[in-house]
């Protein structure tokens, strides 16, 4: 099951000409900065952008390619923009209805009474959007495009008009959404925080051209991006949760390539979770030093190497039993410590952040 | 009070109004709602014409409709050959004459009403499955409601108050085409000032009840929030 999406299209001096195979289930991150193309990308997908040249299917269905152009209206997608556009004229529970009573019955897989308890919004309902704070809008929002039960769920960047404790409060709701409803979402940021957190498959766009594509685990580690030259480069590890340590609140993590400690965490032992290494956090040692307050020891090979932004720093690609991890260190401990590729190294991880 | 000739004056006037703004909403609605989507070349020249009857003097208007519908003109004359006779010095050519004399009033209230709604509701409407008349009906209509108020009302206070168009179309006949302010001149003609005072009292009267209503509805929706 995928979604191939082939787009030309020429808008003054921009252009957009993309060619992408995507999964057809999970969350594909578009990421890039702005002006890079993505929300033009996602109007194309969407069917606003009737100039758009190319071909788009959807896990088998054909929605444009020569000769055929489905209109908007046609298409079974759910939309989601940065400003919540709710219908000023109706209250909350109008809103929703307005999707759902287009949706014809035998197409309906979402049930209402799931989105509004999973969302939270009963109290919403019987009011007008113009009562609600940002983030509320954006969960009516979100519950609308639902309950049109969309093949494909677009969302352009739903976060970036919130302030960061309502994206804290809206992130988990959109983790159940990919738990709870099969619906392929293509996501648009610019926000890295977003990508770790959400992303199975990203999609690197920058003036209007794909730069890199693939899994997420494997992009953010690719040395020859511009992401890894960045201050914030980081991987993204999945792991699964171990045991508690009560007496010192930890928790430990373990992945394809050891365990991480951290602080003690909520959810028990056997689940999964996300974490994220920043470059930036990750030293290089020679021997196991125990003489240190990093509690995080991993081995790893090096695969490779490349510059960053800093002439004062290398970054170091390395290979732990599978897992890529990313360290940035000075060109000094590089030549001091012969770090080239081959070499295997003991890695301190002074920070792990859980991503939730 | 109102003698029997001018009430029947004040019952053509509230009748041509009515009329008119009834034709002129649903002739203007889709006229408005294309000035206010389009990007073509040719919007500014339509958008002008729309605009002029409010800066010709309306004898001109007057004038010019008179030889278009009476029974020379090309509108007339093509009716006169169809059998529904002419439109000059009937109230059916009064009806025209008022719709071109506030077509500026209602096309414009409509074409900024729908205008404010923006291209991004339009757009999410149509992503949750409604087609472009569907959008049209539940989108646009409702969120401009406010704007067809004001439109009404400019509309049919501001053809109370006709008289130029009018008179050059011909409207002095009792019953079918004379007016409320031809029913005035008249009066003032024969030197009658009570009763050219007592018509255009109630002129006064009733169109300043109905400026004050749009006013104050508008005033609270602004209060309460409701857009549109």
């Amino acid at each position: 099951m995928t979604i191939e999406a082939r787009f030309a299209l020429q808008q003054g001096e921009f252009r957009l000409d993309v060619d992408l195979t995507l999964p057809g289930e999970g969350v594909t991150v578009i990421y890039g900065t702005s002006g890079a193309g993505k929300s033009t990308l996602l109007r194309c997908v969407a069917g606003l952008e009737r100039a758009a040249q190319g071909a788009l299917s959807v896990n088998g269905a054909e929605w444009q390619r020569e000769g055929l152009f489905l209109p908007v209206h046609r298409r079974p997608l759910g939309v989601v923009f940065q400003e919540a556009s709710l219908f000023p004229h109706l209250s909350g529970a109008g809103n929703l209805r307005y999707g759902l009573q287009r949706t014809p019955a035998h197409e309906r897989r979402i049930a209402w009474d799931e989105v509004v308890q999973l969302l939270d919004i009963e109290p919403l309902l019987a009011r007008y959007p113009q009562t609600y704070s940002g983030g509320e809008r954006q969960r009516i929002a979100l519950a609308r495009a639902l309950l049109a039960s969309p093949q494909l769920l677009l969302l352009d960047e739903p976060l970036a008009a919130l302030d960061d404790a309502r994206k804290a409060e809206i992130l988990p709701f959109l983790e159940q959404l990919r738990a709870r409803f099969a619906v392929p979402m293509l996501y648009v940021t610019h926000s890295l925080r977003e990508v770790a957190r959400l992303a199975d498959y990203l999609v690197l766009l920058e003036a209007g051209r794909v730069v890199a594509q693939g899994p997420l685990q494997s992009v953010l580690s690719r040395l020859d991006l511009p992401l890894a030259a960045a201050e914030d480069a980081g991987v993204v590890i999945e792991a699964e949760v171990a045991e508690h340590d009560t007496q010192w609140h930890l928790s430990r993590l373990i992945f394809s390539g050891g365990s991480l400690w951290v602080a003690r965490c909520a959810e028990p032992v056997g689940s999964r979770l996300r974490c994220r290494v920043l470059a930036r956090d990750v030293s290089l040692a020679r021997e196991r030093n125990e003489q240190s307050s990093i509690v995080n020891l991993l081995q790893a090979d090096v695969v490779e190497l490349a510059p960053t932004d800093s002439p004062a720093h290398v970054l170091v690609r390395l290979d732990a039993n599978g897992t890529s991890l990313l360290a940035r260190i000075t060109c000094q401990s590089q030549a001091r410590l012969g770090v080239q590729p081959g070499e295997r190294f003991w890695l301190q991880i002074k920070s792990v952040a859980l991503l939730r | 009070m109102l003698s029997a000739e001018d009430l029947t004056a004040l019952w053509v006037t509230l009748q041509l109004a009515a009329v008119s703004t009834v034709l002129l909403l649903l002739l203007a609605t889709p006229l408005a709602w294309w000035l206010s989507q389009t990007a073509a070349r040719g919007r500014v020249l339509v958008e002008a014409l729309v605009t002029l009857p409010l800066v010709l003097p309306p004898t001109v208007l007057g004038f010019y409709l008179l030889l278009l519908l009476g029974p020379e003109g090309a509108v007339g004359g093509t009716l006169e050959r169809i059998g529904v006779g002419h439109l000059a010095f009937s109230f059916s050519g009064l009806v025209v004459g008022s719709m071109v004399y506030s077509l500026p009033f209602v096309v414009q209230p409509l074409q900024n009403a729908f205008a404010a709604t923006g291209a991004r509701l339009f757009d999410v409407a149509a992503t949750l499955r409604a087609s472009p008349l569907d959008r049209f009906l539940t989108i646009a209509l409702p969120l401009a409601r406010r704007g067809y108020l004001t439109a009404a009302v400019l509309a049919f206070a501001h053809t109370l108050g006709e008289f130029g168009v009018i008179i050059m179309l011909g409207g002095n006949i009792p019953g079918e085409t004379r007016v409320a302010s031809i029913a005035i001149y008249n009066h003032v003609e024969s030197l009658d000032y009570g009763a050219a005072h007592a018509l255009a009292l109630t002129l006064v009267v009733l169109s300043l009840s109905l400026l004050t209503l749009v006013y104050a509805v508008n005033r609270r929706a602004r209060a309460v929030g409701v857009p549109g």
